[in-house]
């Protein structure tokens, strides 16, 4: 009894071992499927036709051409995209938070009847897919002939990034113990002193985790940018992008070097904070 | 006293405006507006003729408009992302998610697809799949295989698997990143009590991991299903609908409803429908859910 158990551990124990092997092998596959297009995309930003259409597909370039980098961003407008998008992005961020944590202040820390159906008044917006609103919207702002501005997109990405702003800071807020609230009442703060002496300072890491989430939504939204944005003074990256890559059909390179002029941005940041960007993703789908 | 309460109210007011403001006047208004709309036979400038449920009519019945072959589409989408993308997230999270060597490392890099913008990889796929000159006839051809190469966008019958792909490709770190929140959040006593008592690995993840994730499976399934639903940025960038409508869904169709037709009023009634679908679907995956336990 006692051999054959030891048999089956041993046993267990190499077959433990190839199994472990056969999962690195599945797991590494799957981050080159991951990385390839990436890499490549990067090595193509760099090549001639010719080296892109036969002769160097997937090797590093022969003579690295940085000027695709060149062409890309004179030529295509791309530093007025970068700024756009930029611009448009940033003003979302500080508009989704301020109107957030005031939202859920008065959700979370005021007291009075309606709160909760307030709040799951707010959390439709989750659910709401941002197609929805975009004929009256398009109508309002042509209407008032504000089409092709920085404010035609700066309102809507707002606003559909609310609910989700909403939800974050309610997370972070409720962690708060309600005896500060008492301390300060007691020190004579009104709630609106109460809210930017003590709430505030104390919301900061719901702030980064709100602007990352909303930065991604502004920073790679299409549908919106395409259909109120027509003139190129005020176009976002990626309608930049469609408009360049269809200027430039059969010259890949500087195709190449304007995606990842788009791209790198994002991944730089995300390799200095993989772990916060990963969060506050995962804060709202989980909490929700 | 009540002076007291009035002031309390007016300060709840005060907290709420902005976002009020923001949520009433660009997300409801707008979606009543749309309903209002959709009753409408309207190009957007002149006057506007009520037609009741027409639209509704038409859009359900009219082969030139497609809808329900774009919803067909939406859904077949759907299946994939569930019946593919999702297992293989799970995988990868379960996986990962107890304490393998190179977890971090892994995860990063399987979560950064997600963080690229969509025009970027439909480009990046465009040219992967370029007949020409794309890496994947390349490659085909470099293999020999010759016979295997095709104009992977233009045939009507691959076009909607090589859209799908890129999905695949860009949003399975996504849920792997939520499943893997909650297989952490399973309790390693749980699990260490499991494993002396004799279970195997699946063992584990059959009867203690997987049902304690549910909840955030189902946020995946729901998450999945509307956003196939809802696909716009990847099918615009690669085929905007084309082959021969092979690759459309409903806001291709309301895009080119409005922009190409000038048709408004049915641009409504698409926008309405997707509500509807969307709230629909999230409804009715919740309810299958909770008839699992």
């Amino acid at each position: 009894m006692a051999i054959n158990n030891n048999n089956s551990s041993d046993h267990s124990v190499q077959k433990f071992g190839i199994r472990t092997l056969g999962i690195y092998i599945l797991l590494v596959i799957w981050a080159l499927i991951n990385l390839f297009p990436v890499y490549w995309m990067f090595t193509f930003s760099l090549k001639t036709n010719e080296e892109i259409f036969g002769k160097n597909l997937i090797g590093l370039p022969w003579e690295w051409r940085w000027s695709n980098y060149a062409s890309a961003w004179n030529t295509g407008n791309m530093p007025r995209y970068f700024v756009n998008s930029v611009i448009v992005s940033a003003s979302a961020i500080a508009l989704v938070i301020i109107a957030s944590m005031m939202a859920t202040y008065a959700i979370t820390r005021l007291v009075w009847k309606g709160s909760a159906q307030t709040n799951a008044f707010f959390m439709l917006g989750l659910t709401i897919p941002i197609h929805a609103s975009i004929v009256p919207v398009f109508i309002t702002l042509r209407d008032l002939h504000m089409l092709n501005s920085h404010f035609s997109l700066i309102f809507p990405y707002a606003a559909f990034s609310l609910a989700m702003g909403i939800l974050i800071c309610t997370g972070f807020m409720v962690e708060i113990p309600k005896e500060l609230d008492e301390a300060a009442r007691i020190d004579g703060c009104g709630p609106w002193k109460t809210f930017g002496v003590v709430i505030i300072p104390l919301m900061k890491p719901a702030l980064a985790t709100i602007a990352i989430y909303t930065f991604l939504q502004c920073w790679n939204e299409l549908m919106f940018a395409n259909v109120f944005i027509s003139d190129s003074k005020f176009k976002t990256l990626p309608v930049g992008i469609q408009a360049l890559s269809g200027q430039y059909t059969t010259e890949w390179g500087p195709i190449g070097a304007a995606l990842v002029i788009a791209t790198f941005p994002m991944l730089l940041v995300y390799i200095f904070m993989s772990k916060r960007i990963q969060e506050s993703f995962v804060v709202g789908a989980v909490k929700g | 006293m009540k002076k007291k309460a009035i002031v309390n109210y007016i300060n709840v007011f005060l907290f709420l405006l902005p976002a009020l403001a923001l949520f009433i006047g660009i997300l409801i208004a707008p979606i009543i507006k749309s309903l209002y709309y959709s009753f409408f036979n309207w190009n957007g400038m002149g006057a506007m003729e009520f037609i009741g449920l027409a639209n509704y009519k038409e859009l359900f019945t009219s082969k030139a408009i497609g809808f329900l072959k774009a919803l067909r589409n939406a859904c077949v989408l759907a299946a994939f992302s569930v019946f593919i993308q999702l297992p293989l997230s799970l995988g990868l999270a379960l996986v990962l998610g107890r304490g393998i060597k190179g977890e971090r490392p892994f995860l990063s890099i399987y979560f950064m697809p997600v963080l690229i913008s969509t025009v970027v990889i439909g480009q990046l796929w465009l040219k992967i799949y370029n007949p020409d000159y794309g890496l994947l006839n390349s490659a085909l051809n470099g293999l020999g295989l010759n016979s295997l190469t095709r104009i992977w966008l233009g045939d009507v019958k691959t076009a909607l698997v090589s859209v799908f792909i890129p999905t695949l490709w860009q949003y399975v770190g996504y849920h792997m990143l939520l499943m893997y929140a909650g297989v952490k959040g399973v309790s390693p006593e749980l699990r260490e009590a499991a494993r002396i008592d004799g279970a195997t690995e699946r063992q584990v993840n059959k009867y203690i991991v997987i049902p304690s994730i549910k909840p955030i499976i189902k946020v995946s399934v729901i998450f999945a299903v509307t956003g196939s639903l809802k696909s716009f940025d990847l099918i615009y960038v690669l085929t905007n609908g084309g082959p021969l409508h092979a690759t459309e869904v409903p806001s291709t169709v309301m895009i080119e409803m409005l922009f190409q037709r000038n048709r408004y009023g049915m641009g409504s009634t698409i926008a309405v429908m997707m509500i509807i679908l969307c709230f629909a679907f999230a409804l009715l995956i919740s309810r299958a859910f909770k008839e699992n336990d």
